[in-house]
């Protein structure tokens, strides 16, 4: 026993560093840990008190996070600090307090804003391509693969390659 | 034909990169065109006393002009504001959106009030309802209460002469 040497020594660092770094370690996991798990509410731009009524709240944060700021068009109203994010927030806020149902409030949205408003735009005529691009892709995608696998499987394998010892 | 097809691939692609390298991603169409204007009753900038309503814009060509004085580009088209006031007989109305009135006054003062009245929208609610994101914004709207077009960017004479003129049939509207 007696000589076994410090891990963090062999690689020339103190053990003071060594746990210097562990409890750096923690801090950081405890920081991630905290992210993660804590309400997001802490960094919202949208500081107002949650509606009264839980499902109300629910549906008002699902929508406004689906709506696009037209200002800064990359995020949605609920990332917005933009002051018209805050006047749509505002007014998504009323008319779910109304009663008015997630569809109304997009419908609302798209009369004024047209589709582009929506992060997930409807399944329309206008926007079928859209929606139906990916699987195009994935088909023409798939079906080259496809092709290109049976050609390769009925060439004739190489009798020189130096697979194994035989 | 196997060399062909990936060389169409990519030239479709190149023509669909040119075709947008020209578009202005920040432009969204306006779903309002084609429609009757919005419904609004606001408080007019010069006197609250009194009211600006959409029924007040109809009867001829009109342009609802969306600005504030927070707004760079608006300063930037204020003159051909006043000079489409003095030159053409399309009376325009001012949707003064999220704006201090009393900065407001002032600054029709010191540039010059094109609009034949202007309504206070302190809050951008009537800005939402007609789709308003980014002032300035100007709407031509027919006699009978159509938006025909919507203007997004500080206007001039040439989008004026380009966007606006030939939207208007003949009658109503002539140089003065």
């Amino acid at each position: 026993m007696g000589n076994r040497v410090h891990p963090a020594h062999a690689i020339g660092i103190g053990t003071t560093t060594v746990n210097g770094l562990r409890l750096a370690g923690i801090g950081l996991g405890v920081t991630v840990a905290l992210a993660l798990t804590s309400a997001d509410r802490i960094w919202a731009i949208d500081a107002s008190d949650p509606l009264v009524d839980p499902q109300q709240q629910t549906t008002y944060e699902k929508i406004i996070n689906e709506v696009r700021c037209l200002v800064c068009q990359n995020q949605t109203i609920a990332d917005s600090a933009a002051p018209l994010a805050a006047d749509l927030r505002r007014e998504i806020r009323a008319m779910v307090e109304e009663g008015n149902s997630e569809q109304d409030i997009k419908v609302f949205l798209i009369e004024r804003y047209g589709d582009f408003v929506l992060y997930r735009p409807r399944v329309g005529s206008w926007t079928l391509a859209l929606w139906l691009a990916p699987f195009v892709f994935l088909i023409v995608g798939g079906l080259t693969l496809f092709r290109v696998v049976q050609r390769r499987r009925s060439l004739p394998i190489d009798q020189d390659a130096p697979l194994a010892d035989e | 034909m196997k060399f062909f097809i990936p060389i169409a691939v990519f030239a479709a692609l190149i023509a669909v990169f040119l075709f947008s390298l020209n578009r202005d991603p920040s432009y969204v169409p306006s779903p309002l065109i084609g429609k009757p204007a919005p419904e609004f009753r606001l408080p007019r900038l010069a006197d609250p006393q009194q009211t600006l309503a959409t029924e007040d814009m109809g009867g001829r060509f009109s342009l609802l002009n969306v600005w504030a004085t927070w707004c760079v580009g608006c300063r930037q088209e204020h003159d051909t504001l006043v000079q489409i006031a003095a030159n053409y007989q399309v009376p325009i109305y001012g949707l003064n959106w999220k704006d201090n009135p009393v900065k407001a006054r002032i600054w029709l003062k010191e540039l010059g009030n094109p609009y034949v009245a202007t309504a206070v929208d302190l809050h951008g609610n009537v800005a939402i309802d007609w789709g308003v994101y980014g002032a300035p914004e100007t709407f031509l709207l027919a006699a009978d209460g159509t938006v025909l077009y919507k203007h997004l960017s500080p206007l001039t004479m040439a989008i004026w002469e380009t966007e606006f003129i030939p939207r208007m049939q003949s009658g109503s509207v002539q140089q003065r």
